[in-house]
C-alpha cells in the first residue's frame, strides 16, 4: 500500500503542476456557485410569493435547492471526469515512463489503485467546492444535513465509478485526447440510458435504465440509502479497475 | 549473474528473438551488439520483466524472470532507450519518487538521491525541471534513476544514443566507473562503443546470436593467424621483389603481399603460419640486410569487419 500512496502522490503532483487541476477547480467553483445562487434566488422569490398570497406552504431547502443543485453537479461531473482520467496511463505510455513503473518492484494493482485514487481524490477536492457553496445554506437556513451528506456520498461514488471506467480507457491509447473522447462518449451513453424507461417499460428498457449511472444517483440525492445503488457503484468501480488490470497485463504480452 | 536459455519472443507475424542463450558473470560489462531491429530491446525487456518470454527461461541473480518477477525487479536497474522521466518534475523530486518505488525510505532516500545525483553529474541541476534539461542531462538523470537502489544488475538500452560526442564520452566514463560493483548489460549499434567499454560482446542479428566472446578473442579468431604490416626502406639497390623473396624465405612466414611504395619506403603485409609468430625473424632479417625498418604493426580485423562478416550486411543494415 506504501507504493500505491507513492504513485498517488506523484499523480496529484502532476495534476497540480499542469493546468488541468486548476481549470477543473475553476469550472466547478464557477458552475457550482452559479447553480447554488440560481436555485437559492428562485427559492427566495418563491417563498416570498407564497407568503404574500397567504399560503403557508412548507418551503423545504433540501427539496428546492440542494437536490436540484446536486443533480446538476452530477451531470456536469459525468462529462468533466474523463478529463481527469485521460492522462493516467495514456501519458505514461507516450512518455515511456510506463516502462519505469512496470519494471519497478511494485504490483500492477498498486499502480492502478494509486492512479485511480489520485483521480478520485482530485474529484473529492472538486466536491469540496460544492460543499463550500452549501455552507451558506447552513448559515442562513437550516436544511436537513443527512440527505446532503448522502447526496455527496452518491456523487462521490458516481464519480469514482466513472473514473474507474475512464482509467481503463486511458490504458488503451497513447493519446490523451482519444482517451478523453472515448470517455466522454461512454459518459454520454451511460447518461442517455437513463431515458430508456421514459416511454417504454419493457424488460430491456428497465435493464438499460439500471445500467445507467445517473439513475442510481437519484435515490442518494433524495436522501435514501438503497443498498442496490450502493452495490451498483461498487461493482462498477470493481469492473473498471478489473478491466484496467487486464488491459495492463495484455499490454505486457503484446508490447 | 544472468542466465538466458533458449529465450524466444514471438509476435503474431514475426519472431523478434529466436532461441538465444548466453550468460553474464558477476561484475562483467557485456555489450549487446546488433543492427536496429535485431532483438536487443526485446531481450532486455524480457530480462527486466517488462514482458514475459514466449519460450525459454531467463534468470537474474538466481531468480526466474517469469516466476519471481518481484525479486528480479528489486535487483535490476533499467534505463530504456528513451529515459523514463516525468518532464513536469524536478530532478530531485523525480529521483526521490523512483527511490520510493524501489523501496528506499526516510533518511536513506535523501542520502541516495544526493549520492546518485553527484555520481551521474546531475547535482548542479537537482532543482531544475526535467523538461528544461538538455538531452544529455536527461540521459544522465535516467542513469541516476537506474542506479538509485544500488542494483546488482544494470540494463542499459542504447545509453549513448542521441548524445553529442562530449556527452558520449562522459556517459561511457560513467558506465565504466559503475562496473565492478554492478553487472552491466548494454546495447548499442555503435561498434567503437563496445570496444571502449565492454569486456564481452554478444552479437545478435535478426533475433539470433551470431557470436559471443571477448572483444580480443573475437577479432583474433576471425583472423586465424598472426598478420603484420611492415614498412621499410631498402639501401637503394634491393628492389621490391628482392625484399619479397627474402621475407618469403623465412621459416615462419606463409605469405608476403606487397602493398604499396611511397618515396623509398615499401609496405608489405606479412602473414605467419598458423599458430606461429614470425615477427622477430622478420625484424631481424630486415635489419641484417641493412635496410631501415620503419614500422611494424599487427593487423587484426576491426570489430567493424568482424561484424560485417558475421551479420552479412552493413553495421546499420536493417535501418529504416
Amino acid at each position: 500500500m506504501r507504493n500505491t500512496w507513492t504513485i498517488c502522490r506523484r499523480e496529484l503532483y502532476s495534476y497540480f503542476v499542469s493546468p488541468i487541476a486548476w481549470v477543473l477547480l475553476t469550472v466547478f467553483a464557477f458552475l457550482g456557485g452559479y447553480f447554488t445562487y440560481a436555485a437559492s434566488a428562485f427559492f427566495v422569490k418563491d417563498s416570498l410569493q407564497s407568503q404574500m398570497m397567504g399560503q403557508s406552504m412548507p418551503m423545504n431547502l433540501n427539496d428546492r435547492v440542494i437536490v436540484p443543485v446536486l443533480s446538476n453537479v452530477a451531470v456536469i461531473a459525468l462529462f468533466l471526469l474523463p478529463l481527469l482520467a485521460m492522462r493516467l496511463f495514456a501519458e505514461e505510455k507516450r512518455q515511456g515512463t510506463i516502462e519505469l513503473l512496470v519494471t519497478s518492484p511494485v504490483h500492477d494493482l498498486e499502480i492502478i489503485l494509486g492512479k485511480w485514487l489520485s483521480a478520485v481524490l482530485m474529484y473529492g477536492a472538486l466536491l469540496l467546492l460544492i460543499l463550500a457553496d452549501f455552507s451558506f445554506l447552513f448559515v442562513y437556513g437550516n436544511p436537513d444535513w443527512k440527505p446532503v451528506a448522502l447526496g455527496f456520498v452518491g456523487l462521490f461514488l458516481q464519480g469514482a465509478s466513472i473514473l474507474a471506467l475512464c482509467t481503463f480507457i486511458s490504458t488503451l491509447t497513447k493519446n490523451q485526447i482519444v482517451a478523453a473522447a472515448i470517455g466522454f462518449a461512454l459518459a454520454l451513453i451511460l447518461f442517455v440510458l437513463s431515458w430508456a424507461t421514459a416511454f417504454d417499460s419493457s424488460g430491456v428498457a428497465q435493464v438499460l435504465s439500471y445500467i445507467s449511472i445517473v439513475s442510481h444517483f437519484d435515490s442518494f440525492s433524495r436522501g435514501v440509502l438503497d443498498s442496490k445503488d450502493f452495490i451498483f457503484y461498487l461493482s462498477m468501480i470493481f469492473f473498471g479497475l478489473f478491466l484496467t488490470a487486464r488491459s495492463l497485463e495484455s499490454m505486457r504480452w503484446r508490447a | 549473474m544472468i542466465q538466458v536459455e533458449g529465450l524466444t519472443k514471438r509476435y503474431a507475424r514475426h519472431i523478434a528473438v529466436d532461441n538465444i542463450s548466453f550468460s553474464v558473470d558477476k561484475g562483467e560489462i557485456v555489450g549487446f551488439l546488433g543492427p536496429n531491429g535485431a532483438g536487443k530491446t526485446t531481450t532486455m525487456r524480457v530480462l527486466t520483466c517488462f514482458m514475459p518470454p514466449s519460450d525459454g527461461t531467463a534468470t537474474v541473480a538466481g531468480y526466474d524472470v517469469f516466476k519471481k518477477p518481484m525479486e528480479v525487479k528489486r535487483r535490476i536497474g533499467y534505463l530504456p532507450e528513451a529515459p523514463p522521466v516525468y518532464p513536469e518534475m524536478s530532478v530531485r523530486a523525480y529521483l526521490a519518487f523512483v527511490g520510493r518505488l524501489k523501496g528506499i525510505a526516510g533518511q536513506d532516500l535523501k542520502r541516495r538521491v544526493d549520492e546518485v545525483a553527484e555520481r551521474c553529474a546531475v547535482a548542479d541541476v537537482r532543482d531544475r525541471l526535467i523538461s528544461k534539461l538538455s538531452k544529455g542531462y536527461r540521459q544522465r538523470v535516467g542513469l541516476a534513476q537506474a542506479i538509485i537502489h544500488n542494483p546488482e544488475v544494470l540494463i542499459l538500452d542504447e545509453p549513448t544514443s542521441g548524445l553529442d560526442p562530449k556527452q558520449i564520452n562522459e556517459t561511457r566514463e560513467l558506465i565504466k566507473n559503475l562496473a565492478g560493483e554492478h553487472t552491466i548489460i548494454l546495447s548499442t549499434h555503435i561498434l567503437p562503443e563496445v570496444e571502449a567499454i565492454c569486456q564481452k560482446i554478444v552479437i545478435i542479428n535478426k533475433g539470433r546470436i551470431v557470436a559471443t566472446d571477448s572483444v580480443e578473442n573475437l577479432t583474433h579468431r576471425m583472423r586465424g593467424s598472426d598478420a603484420i604490416s611492415l614498412e621499410l626502406e631498402t639501401d637503394g639497390i634491393a628492389g621490391q621483389s628482392d625484399v619479397q623473396q627474402r621475407l618469403e624465405s623465412l621459416s615462419g612466414v606463409s605469405k608476403v603481399l606487397f602493398k604499396h611504395a611511397t618515396d623509398h619506403k615499401l609496405t608489405f603485409e606479412v602473414e605467419s603460419l598458423p599458430g606461429q609468430s614470425a615477427r622477430a625473424d622478420v625484424a631481424r632479417s630486415v635489419v641484417n640486410a641493412g635496410w631501415n625498418l620503419f614500422e611494424m604493426k599487427s593487423l587484426s580485423y576491426s570489430l567493424e569487419e568482424v561484424f560485417l562478416q558475421l551479420t552479412g550486411g552493413s553495421p546499420d543494415g536493417d535501418q529504416q
